[in-house]
C-alpha cells in the first residue's frame, strides 16, 4: 500500500484546521463538507447558496493548484463502476441523516467539544475499519 | 460579497490541504482504515494537524460576540444523540470503507477531471437528495403522529 507520508500529513491537516479557523471567524460557519454540499442539493436561500459554491469552487481550485504544481493529483481507487456508485450513494445519504462527515464532525465537532461529533466520528470510523476488512480481507 | 472572497478562500486553503496531505488519494484513506494491512497512519496526522489548529482556535473565535462579516455564528442546533445521528454515520462508513472517499476529497478531486471521481460526486449528491425526501417523509410522518395524539 501507501507509504506514509506523516510530515505532508501535519501540514496539509493543518491547512485544513486554518481554512476552518478562517470560516469560522468571518462568515461564522462551519466548514463541513456534506453539510456545505447539502445545503445546496435541497435549496436554501440564494444569499446562502453564493457562499456555499465560492466554498466549494475554491476547494476544487485548491487541488487544482496543487495539481498544477505537482504535475497531477494521486488518484488510486479500490472501488469502480458500480461498487463507486453504491459507495456514493452511502457516503450521500449517511452524511445527510447523520449531519457531518470527516471535516464538520471530525475537525470542528470535535474542536466545539460536541458530544454528537465524537460519537458520530468514532462511529464511521468504526464502521469503515469493518468495512475495509471485510471488502479486502473476507470478501477477497 | 467579502463573506463569499473568504468563503472561496477558506475552500481553496482547504482543497490544498486535502491535496498536500494526500487525503485525496482514496488509497491513503484505505490505507490508514485497513488495519490488518500495511497501516498507514497518515490520516491519523492529518487529523491531528488539523485538531491543534481547531481545538485551541474555536473558542477564541466563539467567544466574540459575532463573526467579522456576519450577524451572528451558525452551529448546529442538535445536542441530543439521537438514532439519525449514529445511523447515519454507520451508513456513511461503510460507504467510506468502499470507496476511500469521503465529501470533501471527492469533491476537491473533481480538478482531476477523472470519470470515476465525477461518477462517486454524481451518486453522493443523489444519496443526499434521497436522504432528505426520507427526512421530508419521517417528519410529515411523525408530524401526522402529533395531530393524532392532539385529536385523541
Amino acid at each position: 500500500m501507501t507509504e506514509p507520508n506523516l510530515i505532508g500529513g501535519l501540514i496539509g491537516g493543518g491547512l485544513i484546521g486554518l481554512a476552518s479557523l478562517l470560516l469560522l471567524a468571518v462568515n461564522g460557519r462551519i466548514a463541513g463538507i456534506s453539510g456545505i454540499l447539502s445545503g445546496l442539493v435541497t435549496g436554501g436561500m440564494p444569499g446562502d447558496r453564493l457562499w456555499r459554491s465560492a466554498f466549494l469552487a475554491g476547494l476544487v481550485a485548491g487541488a487544482g493548484a496543487y495539481a498544477l504544481v505537482r504535475g497531477g493529483l494521486p488518484l488510486h481507487f479500490q472501488a469502480q463502476g458500480l461498487w463507486l456508485i453504491l459507495a456514493g450513494l452511502l457516503v450521500g445519504f449517511g452524511t445527510r441523516i447523520g449531519s457531518g462527515c470527516t471535516s464538520g464532525h471530525g475537525v470542528c465537532g470535535l474542536a466545539r467539544r460536541s458530544p454528537r461529533s465524537l460519537l458520530a466520528t468514532v462511529t464511521f470510523i468504526f464502521v469503515a475499519v469493518i468495512t475495509v476488512f471485510l471488502y479486502r480481507h473476507v470478501f477477497r | 460579497m467579502k463573506t463569499v472572497a473568504s468563503s472561496l478562500l477558506s475552500g481553496f486553503i482547504f482543497g490544498l490541504g486535502l491535496a498536500v496531505s494526500q487525503m485525496i488519494d482514496p488509497a491513503r484513506v484505505i490505507g490508514f482504515l485497513d488495519v490488518a494491512g500495511r497501516w498507514d497512519a497518515t490520516l491519523l496526522f492529518v487529523m491531528g494537524g488539523a485538531l491543534a489548529v481547531t481545538v485551541p482556535g474555536f473558542p477564541v473565535i466563539l467567544s466574540r460576540p459575532h463573526p467579522l462579516l456576519a450577524p451572528k455564528f451558525s452551529l448546529p442546533a442538535k445536542t441530543e444523540i439521537d438514532r439519525p445521528l449514529i445511523i447515519g454515520a454507520a451508513i456513511f462508513g461503510v460507504g467510506w470503507g468502499l470507496a476511500g472517499f469521503c465529501p470533501g476529497p471527492a469533491l476537491a478531486a473533481l480538478a482531476s477531471l477523472s470519470p470515476s471521481v465525477v461518477l462517486f460526486v454524481a451518486a453522493m449528491i443523489a444519496g443526499q437528495w434521497l436522504a432528505s425526501r426520507v427526512e421530508l417523509r419521517s417528519r410529515g410522518a411523525s408530524q401526522t403522529v402529533c395531530d393524532d395524539g392532539g385529536q385523541l
